[in-house]
């Protein structure tokens, strides 16, 4: 329990909150760092995954991603090309951005797979372009999930970026690294606390948004939460419109055929 | 290739090393979460809490929690105790959540059927519910077991001797082949342990086979 008072005085002190190793600045950096490396995969996962989605096409490429990028550990790459690219961020970017795509590219995938083809068919048959279909129609139903794919993704950078500083030497992992040459456990405690406070946060915030998303893609159930969880969901009586869209449906088999022809 | 005959002897070691600290914790986390996970799906008012706390627990980064479970058990900082413990804790954010989902997905009238002719609770949970759940509970079981021998190296940070080491090493000497075959091993562990996952499930679950084949 002394070591956790002793962290904690390292975190209180003034004097770890100024200077040229200020705690404000690694943690400014850690979080730069991490929101640079989540947004460079959102702009390439993003477009890749609703593609997939959208044209079913290269789905066994998703699947051997995600599963095949879990057992590669981000140690090795990080050195690797830590040896290749040298000492700086470059290298601490790239392995990052290998962690970070998986998620968000499934994310999006699954998002927009997820869709029900009955909507997308509406949406056409309603006359809109290819286009509205998918930012008005497809992007928003599969919000939420695509956010989960970049909380996934952010949570993960956050807690791998403190290992950037075994390269470069940014980011909280800078104290913890110092702390560990010189023994200072308590500075080492220190610092673990901070990125698990930061982690912490960052995924409370990704969790709010994704709520947000949830809202907004189903405003009509009344709980927001993870999407496809939760038993109450699933015996959910349907509602009255949806009973009497079912039943249009069985009334009407070949409603569908008809428009297409 | 070189390096690889030259240090067979060190790789050896810290191959034992590394499967030393990747398997306690996936059996621990298996043999934790399946009881919780039945008490979260079982119990509503116990699902909530038992589910955020768990995922919270997902959120803290591996390193830190390499350095914050030494003081709070009195375990050394490089002791297989400290990593063991950790990667449990990190198993179990994980698999909760699957258990949960697994006991869930039992039909609840396959559960009234079973009371109907006269199981008891304990039977019920043993010779019902954890086959119909063993299923999903695998691939939770997976995904675990590769996430956990990946981040085993994570400790070679802090000094843990691992497949890991091979990464700091190689890294602090310039020697491309010695991460390399860090990575390869790492990744070839991985995979043979999730392989007999599902060999050990195969065997557990025979009428899998049956309804697959079917």
């Amino acid at each position: 329990m002394n070591l956790f008072l002793e962290a904690l005085q390292w975190i209180l002190d003034p004097a770890s909150w100024s200077g040229e190793n200020a705690l404000g600045m690694r943690i400014l950096e850690h979080l730069g760092f991490s929101a640079a490396v989540v947004l460079a995969a959102a702009l390439i996962g993003i477009p890749a995954g609703v593609a997939i989605g959208h044209t079913g096409r290269g789905r066994a490429v998703v699947i051997a991603l995600t599963s095949g990028a879990r057992a590669l550990p981000t140690l090795g790459l990080l050195t690797l090309l830590g040896l290749a690219l040298g000492i700086g961020l470059e290298a601490p970017f790239l392995a990052l951005l290998v962690l970070a795509l998986p998620p968000v590219l499934a994310g999006a995938y699954a998002g927009v797979e997820a869709v029900p083809r009955a909507t997308v068919g509406a949406a056409r048959a309603i006359g809109m372009t290819e286009r509205q279909v998918l930012t008005g129609v497809e992007l928003p139903l599969a919000a939420p999930v695509i956010v989960g794919g970049l909380r996934s993704a952010a949570l993960q950078v956050i807690s791998t970026a403190t290992l950037a500083a075994y390269i470069a030497d940014s980011g909280l992992g800078r104290p913890l690294f110092r702390a560990l040459k010189t023994q200072e456990y308590g500075i080492m405690l220190g610092a673990s606390i901070l990125v698990a406070l930061l982690a912490l946060v960052v995924e409370l915030c990704f969790q709010a948004l994704q709520s947000a998303a949830a809202r907004r893609a189903e405003p009509h159930r009344a709980k927001p939460g993870r999407p496809g969880r939760g038993r109450a969901r699933q015996h959910r009586a349907p509602d009255r419109a949806g009973a009497r869209r079912a039943a249009d449906r069985h009334a009407h088999p070949d409603a569908h055929e008809r428009i297409d022809a | 290739m070189n390096w690889l005959s030259q240090n067979l002897h060190i790789v050896g070691q810290l191959l034992a090393d590394h499967l030393f600290l990747s398997i306690p914790p996936i059996l621990l986390s298996l043999l934790i979460s399946v009881p919780l996970g039945r008490l979260a799906a079982g119990h509503r008012r116990l699902r909530t809490p038992l589910l955020t706390g768990t995922g919270l627990l997902y959120a803290i980064p591996s390193l830190s929690l390499f350095v914050i479970i030494p003081p709070i058990f009195g375990f050394e900082l490089r002791s297989p105790a400290t990593m063991i413990t950790a990667l449990t804790v990190y198993g179990c954010a994980l698999l909760v959540r699957g258990a949960a989902d697994a006991f869930a997905s039992v039909p609840e009238d396959v559960r009234l059927a079973a009371a109907a002719t006269g199981h008891s609770r304990w039977a019920m949970f043993w010779r019902v519910e954890l086959p119909l759940a063993g299923p999903v509970l695998l691939s939770s079981l997976r995904v675990v077991t590769v996430s956990t021998v990946s981040l085993v190296t994570v400790g070679a940070v802090i000094g843990t001797s691992s497949l890991g080491t091979l990464f700091t090493d190689g890294f602090q000497r310039g020697i491309d082949a010695s991460i390399v075959t860090g990575i390869v091993l790492t990744v070839a562990v991985a995979f043979v342990l999730d392989a007999a996952c599902m060999l050990i499930a195969r065997m557990a679950m025979p009428w899998q086979r049956a309804v697959s084949r079917a």
